[in-house]
């Protein structure tokens, strides 16, 4: 009885003191993520000054040596060219399919539950294994895209699209840069449509209807009501897909390994190919070290939009 | 009415147009599964039809000549040790930020928000010497360990917001009652976050089931691999694709998963918008 009273009444001190237990409490996670997160983070760092590799795991420290080494190279220039262009070439389409995509889902329509399943369905998947089904369908003998061309007689002997059977779209320069883009698009639609819908099932019905009652039109409600209500989960919604885009491996993994050539190779499979295929682990984080600076700055912007919401 | 009617007609074909682009790799997998070697691999064959009879030998194959099972059973392992690492440390951490914490705490909700934000392919190369280091490379315990990285992060922000719309009175009301404050949140709040707890769930297992990178570079013997990395890189032999079994594998995993984001899909927007759109 007094031994319970006691080791009671010493929890009841250290349970009862708020800052104390609100340290306890958050300390292991901030220690794991300290160790997890803020170490490679500097590790990264030390590594791109230094000329470790797989095999040779002493760091020695040689400057900026390796990022000259690989801003020297004409797969830099082209890795971050098709990065930038990878990325704003799919978040624009995205950001139209998505605006359609939500408005959309706002009307009522038969079968809509259906139609939700299986547009969630490419946001839900595995992305590698997504990507898997897009390289059958893009296949260079069989992919039934080619054989509906040939049948509606836009391939094929005299036709517009050329003599050949086969468009080979993972295996030509622009048709490879268009597959990843459109892969992109097809995950990612989803993902910004649902954000988008909940901004717009949130704007209070009466501002609608007292425009209704006005005289607008749906477009009009549309454009210069609805459209300016949701433009922060909008811009929070790009920032994301900016940064699934920007910073991704596994589509480029999956459809072209960076092919044909190098034309496809992003930053984040130029770094994988040089750091761990390659072993120059150095040159691999210093490449990697490129999406920091504009990671920082989506980053920021996405806080400072957040808080303009909570503002207003 | 005319009018109206033109609206039906081009919302019904709006539906119907992106359904088909969204499931059209899945309906593809399907119709692949099912096809014999000789069906497929001939060109002249209309490849929207089963121009031999549909056949269960490829799956067959997967289950029972690949290490598919293996992959399946890795990645539930993983996902579900992953799961009780996070929620063991997101839910106090979370009840921390929310209540406890004073004027720090908006500053390391913010730290926090940050550290989501970073790729794995910014620290997948230190990582994996760290991993080394640990002697976890080639091992799912790699994978169980840099995991709980990702997902903390989100999963404490997600459940901070949920604790602080839980009214304080009612802890309070508990405090005055003689519980302590950590008996007032396990037997007050915890009951009433069990939909916050389950969006962390959900977010936190499909995560690890998605990942790539880090499963890609940790874990390189076949046997451990998980389902994201095993179906890409070990059905595919050098250059030989069981195209089959490959779409099987890839849609037998799509369409539960698929079902589980369809039931959460409202839980898992409000953690992804902040709060930003209250539900």
């Amino acid at each position: 009885m007094s031994v319970e009273t006691v080791r009671r009444s010493r929890f009841r001190f250290l349970f009862d003191n708020d800052r104390l237990l609100g340290f306890l409490m958050l300390a292991p996670a901030v220690i794991f993520i300290l160790a997890l997160v803020g170490l490679p983070l500097l590790l990264s760092i030390a590594f791109s000054l230094s000329d470790v590799t797989v095999g040779d795991t002493s760091l020695d420290y040689v400057g900026l040596e390796n990022f000259r080494r690989v801003t020297r190279t004409p797969q830099f220039q082209r890795a971050v060219i098709d990065t930038f262009i990878f990325t704003t070439a799919a978040l624009m389409i995205i950001l139209v399919l998505a605006n359609i995509l939500a408005v959309m889902f706002t009307q009522d329509f038969h079968g809509k539950w259906l139609a939700r399943f299986l547009v969630i369905l490419p946001w839900a998947t595995p992305i590698s294994l997504g990507t898997l089904g897009w390289l059958w369908l893009l296949d260079s003998k069989f992919s039934p895209i080619d054989y509906l061309l040939v049948q509606i007689g836009l391939l094929g002997p005299d036709t517009l699209l050329g003599p050949g059977l086969h468009l080979n779209y993972l295996g030509r320069e622009y048709l490879a840069m268009g597959s990843v883009i459109l892969v992109h698009v097809w995950r990612l639609t989803p993902l910004s449509a649902v954000m988008l819908l909940a901004g717009l099932t949130s704007i209070d019905q009466e501002l609608i209807d007292q425009a209704q009652v006005d005289g607008a039109s749906g477009l009009r409600i549309h454009l210069q009501i609805k459209l300016p209500l949701i433009t922060p989960i909008m811009a929070i919604a790009s920032l994301f897909a900016f940064i699934l885009i920007f910073t991704d491996l596994v589509v480029v993994f999956v459809l072209t390994r960076g092919g044909p050539i190098y034309y496809t190779q992003v930053l984040s499979m130029w770094s994988y190919n040089k750091g761990l295929e390659g072993g120059a682990l150095a040159e691999g984080a210093a490449i990697a070290l490129f999406f920091a600076p504009v990671l920082l700055v989506a980053a920021v912007l996405i806080l400072r939009t957040v808080r303009r919401i909570e503002v207003t | 009415m005319a009018r109206d009617r033109i609206n039906r007609v081009a919302l019904y074909t709006t539906v119907v147009g992106f359904c088909f682009f969204f499931a059209a790799p899945f309906l593809w997998m399907i119709l692949t599964t099912f096809k014999t070697d000789r069906d497929l691999y001939r060109a002249q064959n209309n490849p929207f039809l089963f121009n031999d009879p549909p056949t269960l030998d490829n799956l067959e194959f997967l289950f029972f000549n690949t290490n598919y099972v293996g992959f399946i059973r890795n990645s539930l392992l993983v996902g579900t040790l992953v799961v009780i690492i996070t929620l063991l440390l997101a839910i106090p951490a979370g009840y921390s930020l929310a209540r406890l914490a004073g004027s720090w705490g908006e500053r390391a909700s913010i730290g926090m928000f940050l550290i989501y934000l970073v790729p794995p392919i910014l620290l997948f190369i230190p990582l994996f010497r760290i991993v080394v280091a640990l002697g976890l490379n080639n091992s799912l315990w790699a994978l169980v360990v840099t995991y709980p990285t990702i997902t903390i992060p989100f999963s404490t922000w997600l459940l901070a917001g949920f604790f602080g719309s839980i009214p304080r009175d009612l802890e309070e009301a508990a405090m005055v009652d003689g519980y302590s404050r950590l008996s007032a949140f396990t037997r007050v709040v915890l009951p009433l976050s069990v939909s916050g707890i389950i969006a962390v769930i959900v977010f936190t297992f499909t995560l690890t089931l998605h990942e790539f990178i880090y499963a890609l570079t940790f874990v390189t013997a076949s046997a451990q691999r998980t389902i994201s990395v095993g179906v890409p890189v070990e059905l595919i032999r050098g250059d030989v694709f069981f195209w089959q079994s490959l779409m099987a594998a890839a849609v037998i995993v799509a369409i539960p998963v698929g079902i589980v984001y369809s039931l959460f899909l409202s839980r898992l927007v409000a953690g992804l918008t902040m709060g930003a759109v209250k539900g």
